[in-house]
C-alpha cells in the first residue's frame, strides 16, 4: 500500500517512542508486573494452605453455573426487544435505546443496592437476584451486538423464505438464527465473562452464602489476611478466563457472513406490530425503571414510614452521640471526586498519548494497543490484589499511598479512552494531513494542527468515561482501600451490610447520588452512544 | 402443471398518507407472462410484494383462480418471487438454497435432489451445487435465484427488474435464457421492470404502468 510513502510526511520514529514511552511503562508497571507477582506467588508458595479444595471447587462451580444461567436469561430475555429495536422506527426508539444501555454504565454498587431496594427480603442473599440483576446489566450488550446484526440482514432475504414456503417460524429458525449466530455467540461470551467476575453485584445480591471466585477472593484478601490463598484463586480465575476466551475465539474462527449494508428500519405496520412494539417498549421501561425507582424511593424510607432523615443526616457520621456509624458518608463522596479527578487526568493524558503513539505507528501500534486492552479481559479484584502484593516491599510500598487507588481506576479506564480517540483519528482524512504538509507545516505542526484539535471532543468524552468509571469502582478498590479514604461504593457496601433502617436507607440515598452523578457525566460527554466497550464495533 | 390464472382488483397502498398504489387492477392468463412497464420508484416492487403476500394492501383484493387470497399469509399462497437484488441464503450453499422450496414443503429428499439437478441444468449451472453463494458472479447469482424462485413449482412466478445491474452482454444472453426457461415451464409470470426490451423480449403481453390505474 501507500503506507510508506505516507510515511514521509508522518512524524519521525523518535517522536512515537517519546509519545509510547508513558503508557508502555504505565501498563508495564501497573498491570504486566503485578499479575507477574501474583502468579509467581502461587507458584511458590502452592495452593497447599488454601481451604479444601471441594470447597474451591464448589465456587466456582457456582460462579460458572451463575455466569451461564444469566447468560442464557439475558439472551432470551433481550431477544424481542432487540428485534423491536433493530427493525423499526417509532416514537421513543432513542429513549428506548438509552433505557437499554443505561444499566449498562450503572455503577455495579448501585444496581445491587437498587435490587437490593426491589426484591423482597427473602431475595436478599440468593443466585436468582444475582442472576436477575445480570440480565439487567447485560441487557445492553445484546441489544448493541445482535442488534447491528439484525439491522442489516435486509428484510427481503425473509420475505424470500416466506414466498418459498416458509412461515414466519420458520423462516426466523432457518433465515435469520443461523445469521444471528456469530452475534449471538460473542454477546453470549462477552455476558458470561461479565457475570462471571461481576464483583458488586454477586458480593451485594449473592451475599456470604452464595460466594463467587470474585468475591472470594476479596474476603480472603481483605477479611482474612490469606493473601496467598487469595492469589492462588485469582490465578485459578486467571486460568478459566483464558479457556473460556480461546475457546471461544477458536469456535469462531469460521468465516463470519458478510452482508452489506443496513437496512432502513421502518415503521410498524398494522395493529400486530404496533402491539408488539408498545408491549417490548413498556416491558422494557419496567425492568429497567423499577429497581431504579425503587432505589430512590427506599431513601426516603426509613423504617416503615416515608422520612428525609437519611438525606439530612448524611454529614453525621456517628449513629447515636458515641456509637459511630463506622461510615463517613460526606467524606466518601469527596474522596470519591478526588480520586475521579485524579484518574481522569491520568487516563486522559495516558490514553492520548497511547492512542497518537497507535496512530501514528501501525505495526508497535496494534501490540500498544492490544496490551492496553488486557485490563479489561481482567477481574477487578485481581488488579487490585496485584498491585497489592507487588506494591508491599520497599522500595516499591506504596501500599499506603493514596495515590494507587485512581491508578488502578485509570488503568481500567484507559481502554475506552483509547478507542474514543482511535476513532476520531482514523476518521481523519489522509488529504487533511497532505494539505498541511504542501502547504508548508512540518510533520510535527502539521500533527499539532490536524489530529490533536480532532481530538478534543473525544479528549473530553474520554474524560468524563474515566472519571464515571472511577466514580463506580468497587472490586480494585475494595482491595486497595486504606481506612480513612472510603470511596463511595465501599461506604454504600458497608452500609449496606448493617442492620437497621437508618444506614440502609442512608446506602439507598448515596447510590441515588452515585447513580445521578455517573448518569449525568456520562450523558453529558455524551459517550453513552459511542464509548461502552461495545459502541464502537456495532457500525 | 399447476400454474393459475391471477386477478388483482382495485388495489390501494398508502405509506404515510401518500398512495404508493392507487386502485391499480390486473388479470393475468394462465400460462401468459406479463411484463408491467414503468420508471423505477413508481410502485412496481410494492405491487409484486402485496401480490407475495409480504405486505398487505390498504384496500382491494387479490385472487388466485377466482379464489380470494388477500388474507393468506405468504408461505401458503405458493407465489414465488425473484428479488431484485437476489437475496441469496448467504449461510446455504447453491444446492441448498434451490432447494428451501421443496424443503419447506415437505418433498421427499429423493425428489428434492432430481428436482435440483434439473434446475441446475435449465439454469445452466450443472455442478455448481456446493458452491458457496458468495463465490458466485452476477450473473450466475440471478440464474440460482431464477432456479430458487421455480423449485417448488409455484403457481405464478413473479420477477422484480430480473436482469437488472447485469453487463450489456451477459443481459442479452441471459434475456433469451430467461424467456427459454419462462416458455419451458410454461409458469403464469408478471415481470416488472424499466427496460422496453426487456419487457418485449421476455412477456407475451407488455402493459405501462400508467394504464394500470
Amino acid at each position: 500500500m501507500d503506507d510508506h510513502r505516507a510515511a514521509l510526511n508522518r512524524p519521525q520514529g523518535w517522536f512515537v517512542a517519546v509519545l509510547a514511552g508513558a503508557p508502555v511503562l504505565f501498563i508495564s508497571a501497573l498491570y504486566a508486573w503485578p499479575v507477574a507477582t501474583l502468579l509467581w506467588t502461587t507458584l511458590r508458595t502452592g495452593t497447599s494452605d488454601t481451604s479444601p479444595f471441594t470447597n474451591v471447587a464448589a465456587i466456582a462451580w457456582f460462579t460458572a453455573w451463575q455466569a451461564a444461567t444469566s447468560t442464557v436469561l439475558t439472551l432470551v430475555v433481550g431477544m424481542l426487544p432487540t428485534y423491536v429495536l433493530a427493525r423499526y422506527s417509532f416514537r421513543g426508539r432513542r429513549a428506548l435505546m438509552a433505557a437499554t444501555t443505561v444499566p449498562f454504565v450503572l455503577p455495579t454498587v448501585v444496581v445491587g443496592a437498587a435490587f437490593l431496594a426491589l426484591l423482597p427480603e427473602s431475595w436478599h442473599g440468593t443466585a436468582q437476584a444475582m442472576i436477575v440483576a445480570h440480565v439487567f446489566f447485560n441487557l445492553a450488550v445484546v441489544v448493541r451486538l445482535v442488534g447491528s446484526m439484525i439491522a442489516v440482514i435486509p428484510h427481503d432475504l425473509v420475505g424470500a423464505a416466506r414466498t418459498l414456503g416458509a412461515s414466519p417460524a420458520r423462516a426466523a429458525r432457518l433465515v435469520m438464527m443461523p445469521l444471528l449466530r456469530p452475534a449471538l455467540w460473542s454477546s453470549a461470551v462477552v455476558i458470561f465473562l461479565f457475570s462471571f467476575t461481576s464483583f458488586g453485584v454477586a458480593k451485594l445480591l449473592g451475599g456470604p452464602t452464595h460466594p463467587t471466585l470474585e468475591v472470594e477472593i476479596a474476603r480472603r484478601a481483605t477479611q482474612l489476611g490469606d493473601v496467598s490463598g487469595a492469589a492462588a484463586l485469582s490465578a485459578l480465575q486467571l486460568g478459566l478466563l483464558g479457556a473460556v476466551i480461546v475457546w471461544s475465539m477458536r469456535r469462531q474462527r469460521r468465516a463470519a457472513l458478510e452482508l452489506q449494508g443496513a437496512t432502513a428500519r421502518r415503521r410498524p405496520r398494522g395493529r400486530r406490530e404496533r402491539l408488539l412494539v408498545g408491549m417490548v417498549g413498556g416491558a422494557v421501561g419496567l425492568f429497567v425503571g423499577a429497581p431504579i425507582f425503587a432505589l430512590v424511593s427506599r431513601s426516603f424510607k426509613v423504617g416503615t414510614g416515608w422520612s428525609l432523615s437519611a438525606w439530612t443526616q448524611l454529614g453525621r457520621t456517628e449513629v447515636r452521640p458515641g456509637a459511630g456509624l463506622g461510615v463517613d458518608p460526606v467524606g466518601s463522596i469527596a474522596a470519591s471526586l478526588r480520586f475521579a479527578v485524579v484518574a481522569a487526568l491520568i487516563a486522559t493524558a495516558i490514553g492520548f498519548l497511547a492512542a497518537t503513539a497507535i496512530s501514528i505507528s501501525p505495526r508497535l501500534g496494534k501490540l500498544l494497543d492490544a496490551s492496553l486492552m488486557l485490563p479489561l479481559g481482567t477481574s477487578a479484584v485481581t488488579i487490585g490484589l496485584g498491585m497489592l502484593i507487588t506494591f508491599d516491599t520497599p522500595p516499591f510500598d506504596w501500599r499506603a499511598q493514596w495515590w494507587l487507588v485512581p491508578l488502578g481506576h485509570a488503568l481500567v479506564a484507559v481502554p475506552f479512552v483509547v478507542r474514543a480517540m482511535l476513532g476520531v483519528l482514523r476518521a481523519i482524512p489522509r488529504d487533511l494531513r497532505a494539505a498541511a504538509a504542501t502547504l508548508g507545516a512540518t510533520p510535527i505542526r502539521t500533527w499539532w494542527q490536524v489530529d490533536a484539535r480532532a481530538l478534543r471532543r473525544p479528549l473530553l468524552a474520554g474524560a468524563g468515561f474515566s472519571a464515571a468509571i472511577s466514580l463506580g469502582e468497587f472490586g480494585a478498590t475494595t482491595i486497595l482501600t486504606r481506612s480513612g479514604t472510603e470511596t463511595l461504593p465501599i461506604a454504600i457496601g458497608r452500609l449496606l451490610g448493617r442492620a437497621g433502617g437508618l444506614p440502609r436507607a442512608q446506602a439507598f440515598a448515596m447510590a441515588t447520588i452515585l447513580l445521578v452523578v455517573t448518569t449525568a457525566i456520562v450523558m453529558a460527554s455524551g459517550t453513552q452512544e459511542r464509548l461502552g466497550p461495545h459502541g464502537h464495533d456495532d457500525a | 402443471m399447476v400454474t393459475m390464472m391471477l386477478d388483482v382488483v382495485d388495489v390501494d397502498v398508502r405509506f404515510n398518507e401518500r398512495a404508493v398504489i392507487d386502485g391499480l387492477s390486473l388479470h393475468v392468463d394462465e400460462g401468459e407472462v406479463v411484463a408491467i412497464l414503468g420508471p423505477s420508484g413508481a410502485g412496481k416492487s410494492t405491487l409484486l410484494r402485496v401480490i407475495a403476500g409480504l405486505m398487505r394492501p390498504d384496500s382491494g383484493v387479490v385472487a388466485l383462480d377466482g379464489v380470494d387470497i388477500t388474507d393468506r399469509p405468504a408461505h401458503l399462497r405458493n407465489i414465488g418471487m425473484m428479488f431484485q437484488d437476489e437475496q441469496l441464503f448467504p449461510h446455504l450453499d447453491v444446492a441448498a438454497n434451490i432447494a428451501f422450496g421443496p424443503r419447506m414443503r415437505r418433498w421427499p429428499s429423493a425428489a428434492i435432489t432430481d428436482r435440483v439437478d434439473e434446475l441446475l441444468t435449465i439454469v445452466g449451472l450443472s455442478g455448481f451445487g456446493s458452491r458457496h453463494v458468495d463465490r458466485l458472479s452476477g450473473g450466475e447469482k440471478k440464474r440460482v435465484a431464477l432456479a430458487r424462485s421455480l423449485a417448488p413449482r409455484p403457481a405464478v412466478l413473479l420477477l422484480d427488474e430480473p436482469l437488472t445491474g447485469l453487463d450489456r452482454e451477459l443481459h442479452d444472453r441471459l434475456i433469451t435464457e430467461l424467456a427459454d426457461v419462462l416458455r419451458l415451464t410454461a409458469t403464469t409470470a408478471v415481470l416488472v421492470t424499466h427496460d422496453g426490451d426487456e419487457a418485449a423480449a421476455l412477456a407475451t403481453r407488455v402493459l405501462q404502468w400508467s394504464d394500470l390505474h
